[in-house]
């Protein structure tokens, strides 16, 4: 018995170790990734066509592509991180991984807990529900069920413009949110544009379609508070990758259209 | 080091309320229910005929043998397709009752197992039926002899009510979540979470231990065990 303990006890001191040093985090997240030639990125897998799995169960998507991106421009192997919408703040926080590039949107609570670095895609988040309904003003969404990802920047935009009378159901992720859609168990869809087309070309049943726009969101790449190496250093990366062409080039072949204008 | 701010968390203290008296009520509900079909459920397993025993096997094994939250998934989002549409916490409460009443189908059956045969002989020879034996000889005592084992699964089924949150019901660790997703302060969250849900174990196990030997079962007589 102690003989099989001992391993145990070296690996807790091991661990002790690691969180003896973290504070070099503090420091820069880019000297370890240099120093390492590895970096974990955080990457969704329930965002078609930003990050999803593939028939060959692996990751792929535009978010993706970027994480991949980034990490070839740094000399780095890429760890890819899968996430949801609702742990991925939390994952960077706890320095599980240096990057997020998971369509984070930017606004200021977010931006209390983590950096941002510049835009590298488009996106928007509207309300969708069937032909049928009328649905021209928010006003109009009360009395309805409405489901929505829990954390997800549509939550937070569908939260501040929803009535009173409004029945919101919050789900842990986006496949569950479309899935109570498609079931019939809420009545309207609030999401990304990207979601919503996905779903809507799968069920055409559903006769789904736009119906208000909550927020026009780029995406950016989230970074550990106060990490201005690595923030600088993937700006220029996101930058030189604008000018030569390669996001308008991943934009075209996920999204179907160029990156276009983006914020920095 | 992280700075830690329970005050954020703490301040949403009427969401947390909600969200543990949900989960309490979730948890009465399946309770009742669920041992009540694990009453029903174990005496068909040791008393009913050979179809109706097989039919209680069969929804034993199905429940212990598949994961709450895929029970749960296809009664919420794979029942519709049949024409079902349930409410969240309805389908949590099917859920959590349906888990509950197959573990509960089994403890009870080893509590009836463990009937000294003496006794069965004794209610018969009295010309009791065998309706009047299992309610008023076998069944009481059983209940008493496994109540230990009873309250866990309760409290386990209390529990594992956590996952209801991912159809949106809004208990407890809906509200952690959600609370966590506005101002992502999740140590925090968890923690608060962690300890509503140990006070209410602690709660729920102590309430079940004493009112199971006052309205279930009686005081059993010391041969009765």
């Amino acid at each position: 018995m102690s003989l099989q303990r001992r391993p145990l006890f070296a690996l807790v001191l091991a661990g002790l170790g690691v969180f003896g040093a973290s504070p070099a985090f503090a420091d820069s997240a880019l000297d370890t990734i240099l120093a390492k030639r590895s970096i974990a990125i955080a990457i969704p897998t329930d965002f078609p066509p930003y990050g999803f799995v593939g028939t060959d169960m692996a990751p792929q998507g535009l978010d993706v592509d970027m994480a991949r991106l980034i990490a070839a421009r740094l000399g780095a192997t890429v760890e890819l991180v899968p996430v949801t919408s609702a742990n991925r703040i939390a994952y960077l926080q706890t320095h599980k991984a240096d990057l997020v590039i998971s369509t984070l949107g930017k606004n200021p609570e977010r931006e209390k807990v983590i950096d941002f670095t510049a835009a590298y895609s488009p996106f928007f988040q509207a309300v969708f529900a069937p032909r049928a309904m009328v649905l021209k003003s928010p006003a109009e969404l009360a009395g309805k069920s409405i489901g929505v990802t829990r954390g997800a920047i549509e939550d937070m935009e569908l939260t501040k413009i929803a009535p009173a009378g409004a029945d919101i159901k919050r789900f842990e992720d986006n496949n569950a949110t479309v899935s109570a859609f498609v079931s019939g168990q809420v009545q309207v869809i609030a999401t990304g544009a990207s979601v919503a087309g996905n779903m809507m070309a799968r069920n055409p049943q559903l006769g789904a379609e736009f119906k208000l726009l909550l927020k026009d969101s780029p995406n950016f790449i989230g970074i550990a508070k106060g990490d201005d190496k690595l923030r600088l250093k993937v700006n220029e990366i996101i930058a030189s990758a604008r000018t030569s062409g390669e996001i308008d080039k991943l934009c075209v072949k996920w999204l179907g259209r160029p990156a276009g204008d983006l914020p920095n | 080091m992280v700075q830690l701010d329970f005050a954020a968390v703490l301040a949403d203290w009427p969401l947390l309320l909600r969200g543990a008296a949900l989960t309490l009520a979730l948890t009465a509900v399946a309770a009742v229910l669920g041992v009540g079909a694990g009453i029903a459920c174990a005496r068909a397993r040791t008393h009913g005929p050979p179809a109706v025993r097989a039919l209680a096997a069969g929804y034993v094994e199905l429940v212990r043998n598949t994961p709450f939250i895929v029970q749960l998934f296809f009664i919420y989002f794979g029942l519709p397709s049949l024409g079902l549409r349930l409410s969240s916490e309805t389908a949590s409460i099917i859920a959590m009752t349906l888990n509950l009443g197959a573990y509960a189908a089994e403890i009870v059956r080893a509590g009836i197992d463990a009937t000294p045969p003496g006794q069965l002989e004794a209610a018969r020879s009295l010309a009791m039926t065998e309706r009047q034996v299992f309610l008023r000889v076998v069944l009481p005592p059983s209940l008493g002899r496994v109540w230990p084992a009873m309250v866990s699964q309760v409290v386990i089924v209390m529990l594992g009510s956590a996952v209801c949150g991912q159809i949106a019901a809004q208990e407890l660790s809906y509200s952690a979540s959600l609370i966590m997703s506005r101002n992502f302060r999740s140590f925090e969250a968890n923690f608060v979470a962690a300890g509503l849900y140990l006070a209410m174990a602690v709660l729920l196990r102590q309430a079940l231990a004493w009112a199971g030997p006052r309205w279930l079962f009686g005081r059993i007589a010391p041969t009765g065990r």
